[in-house]
């Protein structure tokens, strides 16, 4: 039996774009258990309804995550669509899902390429950014902005693509298809990849389940669960099936992501298929009196949006729960037991958003 | 600023921002935009940077460590606050946990507008802050004492 040891981790660590700090508890170089402390990110935005009228509280929610930022845009427009009872035009339900899909391709090759930097694969993360880079020119020609774009709004979406521009968004993905599938080969083949992350940080289908685990984490473990299977916006349209591993180990969780991406591609090819012509708003009245959940699948996993109003333009009560959150217990179970070597790895394969979690 | 004496390494530190700055600022570093081929250099330790980019509002809890982050980093340093909500707070300047803005913190040098600020703003305000770097080294040289130098 070594000696007891614990290193803090964060909140200021290279491999975190974001600070979290944990104590790791270690005997010799195993971790036993890990501690978190969170709250350098916390800015209090659900106490902002109070202040902010729920038109305006579209930018704020907007701002819960730059990374998933549209969905959590779309999220809070959907739930308080819900409260007034607004089915929004057709056109903005295929805007709304193709934006969502190509805020699911940015986010993947954001975390595929901070995963290569964590196992030490330099090249690897600078070809996922430079396809990023890509979708997030697609952003701009058809938002105008690059992270944060404000496009969605209560009632449908601000902003219309035109024909000759849904076409340019198929061939790009197209091109970019081929790329991916380089990229993928590496991630699926390379011997040094497979060393880093088959076996590591194994989350069994059990345990994922009774921690709650949502998301990409929940099904590489071979929980089937993905919320678009509800058919919000226009997904009970399009053909999808959730994408299911059984390993649960890191190389699961890779290969979950991974093959989400191509699924994204033919989500937004579909979508430009069936896309109807009309209106991309509808007027919007009247202050909303109710209350609502709403459940939307985020590239992390399931977000909950409860908003509650009381006839008045400021809303009552705004609750988010993001899946960071939820990931963090199952996090905390993968740590147990690994080296302190692959620690960043394992706080990378949950894809966390300490931004989103805290708020 | 006639010439560059040397390539300024960056720390990066996110002071409660929402992530659409810092991913911004990783943007730069890959191939679109690149920075790395000009020597600047993302590094994880504060003694080893020459230009702190705080990202965000700064909250209650991050106050310590952005202090922290800055006492150790080595003079002569510059602070660039990066997007609005590290200029001013932004959006998030009403919220209960928030200073509003790094300056109420820690000199700024620096500010970089935009939500999310777009990469090329940031290499900008890089740029300039490379300016105030020379300026500051040629004070140093005068041996000017370090507290007026940061203007504290």
């Amino acid at each position: 039996m070594g000696k007891r040891t614990v290193i803090p981790f964060g909140p200021q660590h290279p491999v975190l774009p974001e600070p979290i700090h944990l104590d790791l508890v270690l005997v010799d170089e195993t971790v036993e258990s890990a501690i978190p402390r969170i709250g350098y990110i916390h800015r209090g935005l659900e106490k902002l309804v109070e202040k902010k009228d729920f038109q305006q509280y579209t930018y704020v929610a907007e701002r819960i995550c730059g990374i998933c930022s549209f969905m959590h845009g779309m999220g809070y427009c959907m739930a308080v669509e819900s409260i007034f009872e607004a089915d929004i035009p057709e056109r903005a339900k295929f805007l709304r899902t193709i934006w969502a899909e190509l805020s699911r391709l940015h986010s993947h090759l954001l975390w595929l390429g901070l995963m290569a930097d964590a196992f030490g694969f330099e090249s690897l993360f600078m070809q996922s950014w430079k396809l990023r880079e890509l979708i997030l020119d697609i952003f701009e020609e058809t938002t105008g902005g690059r992270v944060i774009f404000s496009v969605c709004d209560i009632g449908g979406v601000r902003r219309d693509i035109d024909g000759a521009t849904l076409n340019k968004i198929v061939n790009i993905l197209t091109d970019m298809e081929k790329e991916l599938r380089e990229i993928s080969h590496v991630f699926f083949n390379d011997h040094s990849v497979k060393l880093r992350t088959q076996g590591v940080g194994v989350l069994s289908k059990q345990a994922a389940f009774d921690l709650g685990a949502v998301g990409p984490m929940a099904r590489a473990s071979g929980i089937k669960l993905d919320m678009r299977c509800r058919g919000y916006a226009a997904y009970d349209r399009i053909k999808f099936k959730p994408i299911v591993e059984t390993e649960g180990d890191s190389f699961a969780r890779i290969s979950v992501r991974i093959k989400e991406l191509f699924q994204a591609i033919s989500i937004i090819k579909q979508c430009v298929a069936l896309i109807p012509e009309g209106d991309i708003k509808m007027k919007i009245t009247g202050n909303p009196s109710g209350e609502h959940f709403t459940r939307l699948e985020q590239p992390r996993g399931e977000v909950v949006y409860y908003a509650k109003a009381n006839g008045t333009k400021y809303l009552d009560r705004l609750r988010v729960r993001t899946p960071t959150f939820a990931n963090v217990p199952a996090l905390l179970e993968t740590l147990k037991g690994c080296a302190l070597a692959d620690v960043p790895i394992l706080i990378l394969t949950i894809d966390p958003c300490i931004s989103c979690t805290e708020r | 600023m006639s010439f560059i004496k040397k390539s300024p390494w960056i720390l990066h530190y996110d002071g409660s921002s929402c992530n659409g700055c810092d991913i911004e600022v990783l943007a730069c570093l890959t191939p679109l935009y690149d920075v790395e081929r000009f020597g600047v250099i993302n590094t994880g330790n504060p003694k080893h940077a020459d230009i702190l980019l705080i990202t965000g509002s700064v909250n209650e809890q991050n106050i310590p460590v952005v202090k922290q982050l800055y006492e150790q980093m080595a003079d002569p340093k510059v602070v660039v606050a990066v997007g609005i909500c590290a200029n001013s707070g932004g959006i998030f300047a009403e919220c209960y946990n928030v200073v509003g803005g790094v300056d109420k913190v820690i000199p700024v040098d620096v500010y970089v507008p935009g939500c999310a600020a777009r990469p090329e703003a940031i290499i900008d305000g890089v740029v300039q802050g490379i300016g105030v770097l020379e300026e500051k080294r040629a004070r140093a040289k005068k041996k000017i004492p370090a507290k007026q130098q940061n203007g504290v």
